[in-house]
């Protein structure tokens, strides 16, 4: 028993790592990777339960990758599948970024090195904002609620009040607004 | 000193941070550029340009990074230990706990919420990196190649969801050939 979990957390440590060592592109990407392995390949939850899942996992705060190699492991093996699928999913970035930060640091103020970066800032800009504004067209905001986009990023980027605070304050608007919501489906249901 | 600051930094981005990676950029540069100064807008510019070219979640990959600039290599790995840390206890507290739907209908609806004031946030954070450090000679009317990248990045992005890695090499080569 004891070396058949074992067994599980390395499989599981191998299978988060080699996600983590080739998924360009963030969490989302790496959401269908994760699905060939463990539902497909190594058949370790159902496509439903899997898909279930992941829809808690993508609510809560924090790494998105890492809540879910937390997840996963958790239900295959336990604490230590959980400890196992989180290092593998961790690991071959801090290994990656420490090599390039590394480098980076060492040969930042060589001309060349400069005039790329130069370039590549404003790209940069630009590749946050296009994403702030797809994801504000995705959320359906009408005149009403355009409000709150507006009000965060004058609070932050205008009145430099600490994102810490805005989250709290709109974290606690939409536990109302849910809760709101949660009761009026309750009122349908009550109702022939 | 800074070790302590590392971890209390990255915890309360762990505990704070909805919608993924993106969404963490403004409380990280808020904490790292802003408030501790460990580094520069220019050196959080070029950190958001290496963490989406390299593989792994962008979150670890700044965390490691900005670790690494404050404390060295253990610096490094506390803070993105301390990223970790309240997904472990969350993850594990909502197995234990959580395990019916309606408390994960709430949390989706929280969610929900919660989404416009995200996209905000992101936006703030693209618009406090727009200034005349990652842009270079801007108003001065010689050389604003800065604000053509800056446009059709957008445009590509925007419109035609161009792969975000090919449009950093891109901008690279320009500014290879330009500057």
């Amino acid at each position: 028993m004891y070396f058949c979990i074992m067994k599980i957390a390395w499989q599981l440590f191998s299978t988060f790592f080699k996600i983590g060592a080739f998924t360009l592109g963030g969490g989302y990407a790496m959401l269908s990777m994760v699905e060939k392995a463990v539902v497909d390949k190594k058949q370790w939850i159902p496509a439903d339960e899997f898909w279930d899942l992941i829809a808690i996992v993508q609510s809560l705060p924090g790494v998105f990758a890492v809540n879910t190699a937390l997840y996963v492991g958790q239900k295959i093996a336990g604490r230590k599948g959980a400890a196992a699928a989180m290092l593998g999913a961790i690991i071959p970035s801090i290994v990656i970024i420490l090599l390039l930060a590394t480098i980076f640091r060492e040969y930042r103020d060589l001309p060349v090195v400069e005039r790329i970066f130069k370039g590549i800032r404003p790209c940069v800009v630009a590749l946050i904002l296009a994403p702030s504004l797809r994801m504000i067209k995705s959320a359906k905001i009408n005149w009403k609620t355009a409000i709150i986009p507006i009000a965060t990023v004058a609070l932050i980027w205008w009145l430099k009040v600490s994102p810490a605070i805005v989250i709290l304050a709109a974290i606690a608007g939409s536990l109302i607004y849910a809760l709101v919501i949660q009761k009026k489906a309750k009122k349908k249901e009550v109702q022939p | 000193m800074i070790y302590l600051q590392l971890l209390w930094v990255f915890i309360k981005i762990g505990v704070l941070g909805f919608g993924g990676g993106y969404a963490m950029l403004s409380l990280i540069q808020h904490e790292v550029v802003d408030h501790y100064a460990w580094m520069s807008t220019t050196e959080f510019a070029d950190m958001v340009a290496i963490s989406q070219m390299t593989p792994g979640p962008i979150s670890i990959n700044m965390a490691t990074y900005v670790g690494y600039t404050a404390g060295g290599i253990g610096g490094s790995l506390l803070a993105s230990f301390a990223l970790c840390l309240p997904s472990i206890i969350m993850v594990y507290l909502i197995i234990k706990l959580l395990t019916n739907k309606k408390s994960g209908m709430l949390m989706t609806n929280l969610l929900k919420g919660l989404k416009p004031a995200i996209a905000g946030l992101i936006f703030a954070a693209g618009l406090s990196m727009m200034n005349a450090q990652n842009f270079v000679q801007i108003g001065k009317g010689e050389n604003n190649i800065s604000i053509v990248i800056c446009v059709l990045a957008f445009v590509a992005s925007y419109f035609f969801k161009a792969n975000p890695i090919l449009l950093i090499l891109l901008s690279g080569a320009v500014g290879f050939f330009v500057y």
